[in-house]
């Protein structure tokens, strides 16, 4: 009988805690919807999802976040250009031509390359990159390219190692070089895995901050150029979040309920893409 | 002709795992050559003023905030992976929902959960600025890599031992905690190391939660900066970037290291595992 209520007791807690990440989503919509959304509502949805201008300080103060998602779409782009081809050809590399030795240094690197804290990364990007593009979006995709390869390598790998090695075998019988069928075979039949870790990669760009905001300028204007400084939205809640009141502080709130969009629509995507794989 | 494309192809995967290696080395070789000049000993005075930056009290808050975050995160999530995998049947809802809201919560970016948190725990909660603040937003960000981890670890104890166990008379409680979670631990201990190495990197959740004060915390009720908010303020005042930089190193030495632990405890699962087999 004692047993018995002790097992049910435990059941009772592991339950409890299954359902804590339940809660945890929950508890986080619920927070940001309600302090966000009201601002959309005063600010207006049109002016402030489109809106080019963000003056928090004029007379009356004006909200537009156009300029950041364009400087957030813009940053996540280029990273994605620079990051994805060096990943996947090095996922292709590790997973297929890597000889053993050097796979025991090159993997753990790579597993090193995601644990580097973004703030290193940012102090990297100060010192090593600004200098060439200046505090510019170049400088935040190309630091962003780097930050992101190891989501894309890891993935990617774990796909191309998923394909049956029949594959391969049967195109080297049909005549097909080592590398021919590496690129024309195996990578087609990973299609869908290495898709799922460009969509990872996505999200950990768009998302991405403390490093963005340290070699990007973070002016709220929109970007002309490539080599022109500008801001993302996450890098407009930091900055401004100490200081902000009132609106101008729901408005930044409300900045992060259109980036926590974003981040829902990006991971619906990748578990989509991740149960096609299966 | 052919012969010729094949080269082409070796050349740029050789290239890209090239490339990716350098960046490595290069990183952590600009980050040592910056920082190792500034690593003196009065970089580890227990006092910190305006003209000794001292990292001891960030170095101290971040083992504190680190354990803390941890004593919450853990139960939660080794509890979950217990009742998602020994309590449940497949295809229940409630472990569905369980799942996607975890995968929900692992894509969402940091500064979404320092907003959480900061409208949550220090302003509806009212524990201001505070290290209880950071430890409990930084615990629900791990929460879904130590739940993952840990369910992978437990998925892999064969189901003969529980079988073995029950027919031995145990309960399902006693089967648990005596032989299936012991059998799991190496798997279990490397989540929780890669949830060690992502507190300790963090910056962007922690500034609008545990804020910035640059003192050894009193009271969990007070604020604190962890190594990775020490670099980002050095950065922002711009008077101390080399003891920034020397800030990078503690933090590089660091994340190697608990990846070495992690990479370690992984080989020790996957080593049980094969020679048991045997």
């Amino acid at each position: 009988m004692r047993q018995n209520f002790k097992e049910n007791c435990m059941r009772g807690i592991f339950f409890l805690s299954a359902a804590a990440s339940i809660a945890a989503v929950a508890l986080i919509c619920l927070f940001l919807l309600a302090n966000g959304v009201p601002a959309i509502g005063k600010i207006g949805i049109v002016e402030f999802l489109f809106g080019t201008e963000w003056s928090p300080s004029d007379v009356p103060a004006v909200y537009g976040i156009a300029s950041m998602i364009v400087g957030s779409l813009y940053v996540t782009a280029g990273a994605i250009i620079i990051g994805v081809p060096i990943g996947i050809l090095t996922a292709v590399f590790l997973a297929k031509v890597c000889p053993k030795n050097l796979y025991k240094i090159l993997k753990p690197g790579v597993d090193l390359l995601a644990g580097i804290p973004s703030v290193v990364y940012g102090f990297f990007g100060m010192a090593a990159i600004v200098p060439l593009f200046g505090n510019s979006i170049m400088s935040a995709c190309i630091l962003l390219g780097i930050m992101i390869l190891p989501t894309i390598i890891g993935i990617s790998e774990s796909a191309i190692r998923a394909v049956p090695e029949h594959y391969y075998e049967g195109s080297l019988a049909l005549g097909a070089g080592h590398y021919r069928s590496l690129f024309f075979v195996i990578l087609p039949a990973a299609k869908s895995g290495i898709l799922a870790g460009v969509v990872l990669g996505i999200g950990r760009a768009i998302g991405e901050t403390m490093a963005v905001i340290m070699v990007m300028g973070n002016q709220a204007r929109m970007p002309g150029s490539l080599l022109s400084g500008a801001r993302t939205l996450t890098g407009n809640i930091v900055i401004e979040m100490g200081y902000a009141e009132g609106l101008h502080r729901e408005a930044l709130i409300a900045t992060g309920v259109v980036l926590f969009v974003f981040i829902l629509i990006i991971n619906v995507s990748f578990s989509a893409l991740k149960r096609r794989e299966k | 002709m052919r012969k010729y494309s094949e080269k082409i192809m070796a050349i740029i995967t050789w290239a890209a795992a090239i490339l990716t290696a350098g960046v490595l080395v290069y990183i952590i070789g600009y980050i040592l050559y910056k920082g190792l000049p500034y690593i003196k000993p009065s970089l580890f005075a227990f006092d910190y003023n305006s003209e000794n930056v001292s990292l001891m009290p960030a170095l101290i808050s971040t083992v504190i905030m680190t354990l803390l975050s941890l004593l919450i995160a853990v139960p939660l999530g080794v509890f979950s992976a217990i009742f998602l995998t020994e309590y449940s049947k497949r295809g229940n809802k409630f472990v569905k929902l369980v799942r996607i809201t975890a995968e929900t919560l692992s894509g969402i970016p940091s500064i979404v959960y320092g907003l959480f948190g900061m409208l949550f725990f220090v302003t509806f909660l009212g524990w201001g600025f505070s290290v209880l603040a950071g430890a409990f937003t930084l615990s629900i960000m791990i929460l879904p890599l130590i739940l993952r981890s840990s369910e992978e670890a437990l998925q892999s104890v064969p189901d003969s031992w529980r079988e073995g166990s029950f027919g031995l008379g145990a309960g399902r409680l006693r089967t648990v905690f005596k032989i299936v979670l012991p059998a799991a631990s190496p798997g279990v201990f490397a989540g929780i190391i890669l949830a060690v190495g992502r507190v300790v990197g963090e910056t962007a959740a922690l500034i609008y939660t545990a804020g910035t004060v640059a003192q050894v915390p009193g009271t969990p009720l007070a604020s604190a900066r962890t190594l990775a908010v020490h670099m980002y303020a050095l950065s922002g005042e711009g008077l101390h970037i080399g003891e920034g930089y020397a800030t990078a190193v503690v933090l590089l030495v660091l994340v190697i290291g608990i990846n070495a632990l992690s990479a370690f405890a992984a080989k020790k699962l996957l080593k049980g595992k094969t020679g048991k087999k045997a």
